[in-house]
Order: C-alpha cells, then sequence, then structure tokens
C-alpha cells in the first residue's frame, strides 16, 4: 500500500455542503481517493453516500466546497461533465434501457460515429473486449436487456462503466441482485481494475463484503464524515459503531416466540412461473426463511401463493380454506400478506402519501357510507409512524421522499395495518440501513410473539441464521432442504443453494432454456 | 447462437406482423365478386396511395415522437395552419417554392415551440400539445380569416395529382416524397447517433440522461423534425384541395396515431418503425378504400377501423408475451 500513498490522490473533495430545503444532506465533508485504491462508503441509508456520489458525478451541485481530479479543479455541470473526466457511475437500481441490446446499452452516449453515422464493427469490438473485461464473453451483444436476468443486467451495466476508460468507478450496491457466484466475480474484476489503477469507490451495506474487498473506509452520519482509515487492522465492530453513533446493540434481536401447529400448508403447490411443484408447511408463530440464489423460484412460489400467479397444480391452504381460485384481495381479507422484493417498482405507489400507501389494503377504517375520511386516516397513520419510528415530516407525505429503509418501513406497515397473520416477506432488508435492518427483525419476532406467522426470503444469510426457527433451501425451482435453524450453518446452507451448479450459467437463463 | 437466431426471428416478426395484416386486407377485398374488378387496378392502388399521402407524412414524424416515449395531439392543427400559410403565400403572390418552403417551415415551427415547452416546462408532451392542438387551429383559422383561402394554381398543386407530368413518374410526386423521406427516417433511425438515442430516451428516459445524452436538446429536435413533416403534409393538404382551408384535417391526428401504433409502435416508447408506420398507413386506406366501394357507410368504416387498432395492439401485445 506504500505505493499508493505515495502517489498523488485521483480524486479530492473538500468541504462539501449540500442542503435540500432545511434538510443538510451533506455537511463539510471531505474525502480522498488515492490512485488504485478501493474506498469503501459507509453509512446507513440517508447519511448522504447518494448525495455525495451525485456530486461527484456532476448530477447535483454542490452548494459549498471544491473538488479537483489529479490535482486540476474539477466542476462538473452535468453526468456527461463527469463521464468526460473519468468518473463513472453504477448505480444501485439498474439503469439500463429495456428495449436496447446489450450493445446499444454499453455504447448508449459514447456511439462511435463519423458526423453522426454509427460505426457499427468498431462498436462491436469493443463491446466484445468490455464483455471478455468482465468475464462474461457469453452474454450476446444483439440481446434486448430486457430478456437478461438481474445478475446479467448487472454484469452489462458493470461492463457499461468499464468502456468508458473511467479512472474512478463508483458502485453503488453493486452486489444487491447478485448471486454469490457473480458477487465473487465483481470482487475478482474490481481487483483486477485496482492492479490496472482504477480508483474505485465502493457503497454496500454488506460489511463482511467491505472487509474482503476494500483498501480503506470512510464511513457518513447525518451527513457529515465521522470516521475515515486504512481497513486492514479495523474491526466490524467499530465500523458499525462510527455509523450509527452509539452504542450497538444485537444485530439479531431475539424475540421469544412459541410456534404451535400449522397455519398455511402448499401441497405439490405449482404456479405457472414456478419450475416445479413445492410442498411446504408453516406453523402458527412460525418463522420460516427460505434462502436460495437468485432466480431459484423464491419469488415464483410466493407470487403462486398469493394469487399472482396463475396455479397449474396442488394445492395451497390457509387455516383450513382452500385459497385455489382466490384472488389477491380474497386472500388478504383471509389473512396473507405480501411485501414485494421490488420496492419501487410493485411495492409501493411513490408517488402516493404515506398514508395511502400504509392503508391501501384496507380502507375500512376510515370509510363512512363510502367516503373516506382523511383526517380519520392520517391520525392512524401518523400513530404507525410513530410507534414504528418511521422518518417522514408526517402522513402526507409522499413515499418517493423517503429513504429506502423508511419507504420499506412503509411497506412493512402495510402488511401490519391490514392485520396479516401470514406475512410473505420478500427480501425485507435488501437496500436498507443497519438499524433499520435491526427494527425490522425485532418487528418479525414480535410479530411470531403474536402468534402470526412468516415466510421470510432472503438472500442474506447471516440474518436468516440470527432470526428464523427454521430454514428451508430453494435450488433452481425446486425446495430441496428444509431443518430447523440450529441444525444448518453457513457453510451447508450455501452449498444447499449452490449444489449441481458447475456451469457459468445464470438460474433464470437455463430455466427458460431447457 | 440460437438465442440470437430467435431473437432475428422476433425482429423479422415484428415488423411481418402488420405486413401480413396489410395482405390480408388486400387479399380480403379481392376476393369479395362485387369489388374485385375495380380493387385489384393499379389505378386504384395509385389512388389509395395518393391519399395515403398526408397521414403517411404525418406519421413519419409521430414514429420519432412516438419512439421516443411522447405523442403529438397536434399534428393535425398544424397540418391544417401549414396548408393556410402555404395557400395564403400562393395567394399573396410568393414564388411557389417560397410558398411551400414557408408552409414546411411553419410546421417546424410549431413543432420547435413543442419541444420547447416539453423540455423547458418539463410539462408532459400529451398536455403541451393538447394545448398546441388549440392554438395552431385557431391561429389558422385567424389567418384565414375563418374562411377558405383561394389561391391560384401553381405546380404546387400538381405534387397530389393522380396523373403525374412528367409521366414517367408514374405516380403523384407527393408519393414518392413520401418513400424518399420514409427511407431517409428508417436510415437515420437506424444507423445514426441520433436515432439511436431516439429510441433510448424512450426506453428509459433516466438511464438516457445518465449516460450523458442531452435529453433535451434530442426531443426538441425529434418534435421540431415532426413539425416539419407536419408542414409538408400541410403543404400536401394544400395542393389536393387547392384552397388553404383552415378547418381541414379535424382529428387526423387520431389516424396518425393509429397508424403507428397498428405499424407496432408503442405509447409507452422505445418501440416502433418506420416501415411499421407506413403499413399501418396502407392498412386504413385500403380499408377506407374497400368500404367506400363495397358502399358500406362510413360508420362501418370507422367501427372496422376501431376494432382493428385494438386487434393490431392485443396480437403485438400478445407477440411479446410469448418471446420474453
Amino acid at each position: 500500500m506504500d505505493n499508493v500513498a505515495a502517489a498523488p490522490p485521483v480524486l479530492r473533495m473538500a468541504g462539501i455542503s449540500k442542503n435540500f430545503g432545511a434538510t443538510k444532506a451533506l455537511d463539510d465533508v471531505s474525502f480522498v481517493l488515492g490512485r488504485g485504491e478501493v474506498h469503501a462508503l459507509i453509512g446507513e441509508n440517508g447519511a448522504g453516500k447518494s448525495t455525495m456520489m451525485k456530486v461527484l458525478s456532476g448530477a447535483v451541485a454542490p452548494d459549498a466546497g471544491r473538488m479537483e481530479i489529479d490535482g486540476r479543479p474539477y466542476a462538473p455541470t452535468g453526468p456527461g461533465d463527469g463521464l468526460r473526466c473519468g468518473v463513472s457511475m453504477i448505480y444501485q437500481e439498474l439503469t439500463l434501457a429495456p428495449h436496447l441490446t446489450v450493445e446499444e446499452n454499453i455504447m448508449l452516449g459514447r456511439e462511435v460515429h463519423a458526423a453522426g453515422w454509427l460505426d457499427r464493427p468498431a462498436m462491436r469490438r469493443k463491446v466484445r473486449e468490455v464483455l471478455a473485461l468482465v468475464r462474461h464473453p457469453e452474454i450476446s451483444p444483439d440481446v434486448p436487456v430486457g430478456r437478461l436476468s438481474v445478475g446479467a443486467r448487472q454484469v452489462v451495466e458493470i461492463a457499461r462503466a468499464l468502456l468508458n476508460k473511467s479512472r474512478i468507478l463508483v458502485m453503488d450496491e453493486p452486489t444487491s441482485s447478485l448471486t454469490q457466484e457473480d458477487s465473487q466475480r465483481l470482487f475478482e474484476i474490481i481487483r483486477g481494475l485496482r492492479d490496472q489503477g482504477v480508483s474505485v469507490i465502493y457503497i454496500s451495506h454488506f460489511l463482511e463484503e467491505i472487509q474482503r474487498v476494500a483498501d480503506s473506509y470512510t464511513v457518513l452520519r447525518d451527513g457529515r464524515s465521522v470516521g475515515s482509515g486504512p481497513m486492514a487492522g479495523t474491526a466490524l465492530e467499530d465500523i458499525i459503531q462510527l455509523m450509527v453513533g452509539q452504542k450497538f446493540t444485537a444485530l439479531f434481536p431475539r424475540v421469544e416466540h412459541a410456534v404451535g401447529g400449522p397455519v398455511l400448508t402448499a401441497e405439490a403447490l405449482k404456479g405457472t412461473r414456478m419450475a416445479a411443484p413445492v410442498s411446504l408447511t408453516l406453523a402458527k408463530g412460525e418463522i420460516l426463511g427460505i434462502a436460495g440464489l437468485i432466480g431459484s423460484g423464491r419469488t415464483e412460489m410466493l407470487r403462486a401463493l398469493f394469487g399472482l400467479d396463475e396455479v397449474e397444480g396442488g394445492a395451497a391452504v390457509l387455516s383450513g380454506a382452500e385459497l385455489a381460485g382466490r384472488r389477491p384481495w380474497d386472500r388478504i381479507r383471509r389473512g396473507l400478506g405480501l411485501l414485494s422484493e421490488d420496492r419501487q417498482g410493485e411495492g409501493l405507489a411513490l408517488a402516493l402519501s404515506v398514508a395511502d400507501n400504509m392503508t391501501l389494503s384496507d380502507f375500512r377504517p376510515y370509510r363512512r357510507r363510502g367516503l373516506i375520511s382523511p383526517a380519520r386516516q392520517r391520525q392512524a397513520v401518523g400513530d404507525w409512524i410513530g410507534r414504528l419510528k418511521i422518518k417522514a415530516k408526517g402522513p402526507g407525505q409522499k413515499v418517493g421522499d423517503l429513504s429506502g429503509g423508511n419507504q420499506q418501513k412503509v411497506a412493512l406497515a402495510r402488511l401490519l395495518h391490514q392485520n396479516a397473520s401470514v406475512l410473505l416477506l420478500d427480501e425485507p432488508t435488501r437496500g436498507i440501513d443497519v438499524v433499520s435492518k435491526s427494527q425490522i427483525y425485532e418487528w418479525i419476532g414480535g410479530l411470531a410473539r403474536d402468534g402470526k406467522s412468516i415466510l421470510f426470503v432472503s438472500s442474506y444469510l447471516p440474518e436468516l441464521l440470527g432470526i428464523c426457527d427454521r430454514i428451508a433451501v430453494f435450488h433452481r425451482g425446486a425446495l430441496v432442504e428444509s431443518r430447523p435453524t440450529s441444525a444448518w450453518e453457513a457453510g451447508a446452507l450455501m452449498a444447499a443453494a449452490t449444489v449441481g451448479r458447475a456451469q457459468r450459467e445464470y438460474p433464470s437463463e437455463q430455466r427458460s432454456a431447457e | 447462437m440460437s438465442r440470437r437466431r430467435r431473437a432475428s426471428l422476433g425482429h423479422a416478426l415484428n415488423f411481418l406482423g402488420p405486413f401480413i395484416g396489410l395482405l390480408l386486407v388486400i387479399a380480403l377485398f379481392s376476393l369479395i365478386p362485387e369489388v374485385q374488378g375495380r380493387f385489384l387496378r393499379f389505378a386504384n392502388f395509385k389512388s389509395v396511395a395518393t391519399q395515403s399521402v398526408i397521414v403517411a407524412l404525418g406519421a413519419l414524424g409521430m414514429t420519432l415522437i412516438i419512439i421516443s416515449g411522447g405523442i403529438d395531439l397536434s399534428a393535425a392543427s398544424n397540418i391544417a395552419l401549414a396548408s393556410v400559410i402555404t395557400a395564403y403565400a400562393v395567394n399573396a403572390g410568393a414564388a411557389p417554392l417560397v410558398a411551400l418552403l414557408l408552409g414546411v417551415l411553419t410546421g417546424g415551427l410549431v413543432g420547435l415551440v413543442n419541444g420547447g415547452l416539453v423540455t423547458r416546462l418539463k410539462l408532459i408532451p400529451f398536455i403541451v400539445t393538447l394545448g398546441m392542438m388549440g392554438i395552431a387551429r385557431g391561429a389558422a383559422k385567424w389567418i384565414a380569416g375563418n374562411q377558405k383561402i383561394d389561391a391560384p394554381m401553381t405546380w404546387v398543386n400538381e405534387l397530389m395529382a393522380k396523373s403525374p407530368r412528367p409521366s414517367w413518374l408514374l405516380m403523384a410526386p407527393g408519393i414518392w416524397i413520401v418513400v424518399l423521406f420514409g427511407v431517409l427516417m428508417a436510415v437515420v433511425l437506424r444507423y445514426t447517433v441520433f436515432g439511436r438515442h431516439v429510441f433510448a430516451i424512450g426506453s428509459n428516459e433516466a438511464t438516457a440522461r445518465l449516460c450523458g445524452i442531452r435529453t433535451n436538446r434530442a426531443k426538441i429536435l425529434i418534435y421540431t423534425i415532426a413539425g416539419l413533416f407536419c408542414g409538408l403534409s400541410g403543404v400536401m393538404e394544400f395542393s389536393r384541395l387547392t384552397v388553404g382551408d383552415p378547418t381541414v384535417a379535424v382529428g387526423l391526428e387520431l389516424d396518425i396515431i393509429a397508424a403507428v401504433v397498428i405499424g407496432g409502435g408503442s405509447l409507452s416508447g422505445g418501440e416502433g418503425s418506420i416501415l411499421g408506420s407506413m403499413i399501418g398507413v396502407l392498412i386504413m386506406s385500403f380499408l377506407r378504400n374497400g368500404c367506400t366501394m363495397m358502399g358500406w357507410p362510413n360508420y362501418v368504416q370507422e367501427i372496422i377501423i376501431g376494432v382493428i387498432i385494438v386487434v393490431a395492439v392485443t396480437l403485438d401485445r400478445l407477440r411479446h408475451r410469448r418471446e420474453s
């Protein structure tokens, strides 16, 4: 690392401040990035990481402070400027144009052309090069991106950023939709880039991941930089301490609860999008974890259970009542609740208020002779906001304006509000900060104590091992194994999820090819 | 490799779909004994093509707009305005070429204002062009003094003549103009950076902006080009009518949009093709032509075309679902 320290910094941000209305998003933040350094930017949601990266990319102009790249002043006026100065971003939410092909997406905004006329052979060469660089030469440049699996799209996104001959590459939660294997490959790519002198700013909530891939770290809290240093020799507990700013208690709070008799039973249930029939039983007061790789069929099973997909065969029984042929509204009335993995696309109506989102599935308490009373709705929602510690200006605030963690709390609050007795939770903690995660674990425990049953789908093994009573594993659309949590350990879970995956392909693509 | 072949097959189906529809319509009327004789004649095809010119020119620009995720409700008003301006200029003694250019530029100006409002005020195109629909129509009536403008015959009126001079042209010059610009726009969409950006903006505008594409500039250009085509279409309207009529082409914007949609354009953006839209125009023209020959009343045509729009888009959706 000595040679890195000796080189002049690639990027220096000094005294950056940015206010949005009354909120201080960034308050006198300074940041130094060395050449060939992988620098982790850590903080809870809403700590200011995204704003800081938007300032760097040129998407947002700072109110105060200055930036230098390679010692020269850098004051971008738009994302185009950032790109030209060698700053590339890979965003958390996938930002590809679904109708365009892989090649068209990778070359978007940087088409090779003569007087406006596309030079297709030259672009094809570049695309092949960069796909080889990310070790996915098998992805065809001619396929519309909309038909690729989520993992493959992320690879395309990374390829697009690498095309830019970037000197500074910003990765915002790059692994949140990747399989374990693809994450591994990403880390290899990052190390390769570092060896070529590219500097990487790496944003992630997976601290173990940061520890493996980063050389140094900076922690942001409430818009301020609260700590920074080399990764080696720093304990994760210390970083968590910096993030939360207070004594950090248990990451996985255990809530004692009793498990009763079966509530939800699936008997060889087969939805249209499921690869194989699935049988499982969920008991009263039980937290049943569902592990598996992305694309292994977990979401598809939840959709079939909730009636979002047609059921081709088998049966699902909820508290003695057959669910076949019942629409989602009917299942909600019978006590079923689903939290979608796609918070922004499906889970929430971003343009609507916190109040409307929270009560969308059940307006009955606020209805008088067919009219909704906004005052009663606001009052009830205000109570929920306080009880669940949701950071929002009030029931009337648009959900789209909240941070990811608080959006997720609103989505979850809807299930609590509709008083669901069986909760199907699909990646409830994806992309949200440690403190919000911890609160959500606590709620889930509390729900189980109150006799509710929870089906908890997650790709994050520690949380499954931390809070579930039992864990079932999906592999290629089938439920391969189910054991009490005490009989599992992380290695065995991972092995069960990845068994028999020798080829380097994506599960969802394999399925469609079969 | 097989995936690529499947993709290109889907691609082929994409523009084969409307093409099959067109052949079906032609085959249908060719098989009906009452009209067979009159329908299947070069002269009839020529007249259908001539009748298609005005909508086709509007559809060239509309295709661009719809691919970019926008819409232009002011197209027909713009056509009327341009035809009035052309007539006004000819009547005032301007050289025919000058009058023609004035008409085209008027259309371009309206498009430029549309694009400017969409990008500067950040309003959705539906609202901006709904407003412009009234403004352009009103302006046309105002300039024309709320009546038709008569104009002396010039060569501009021959652009839509069914028997062209010189006779080796075979078809009205307006048809050739459509073919010329159709090929040009298809090439622009497929082989230029601008064309690719049009698709990118329609597919995911946020992404386009992140990739450093100047989306506002591209949109202004898109609406201006579409406006120029409306202007040209207005000139053709004047050529056909030989007068400038501010009340012409009312509701024609919906025909233009329908043609683009029948031809595979998606109102949510990212999809569409010039060839598809042109086939969409022809499908509607042949239907009208055939129905008229059958002696079916106007309302039958309207119902049939309404059904065709819904069926075409349904088939399109089904095909997409099967592909994915």
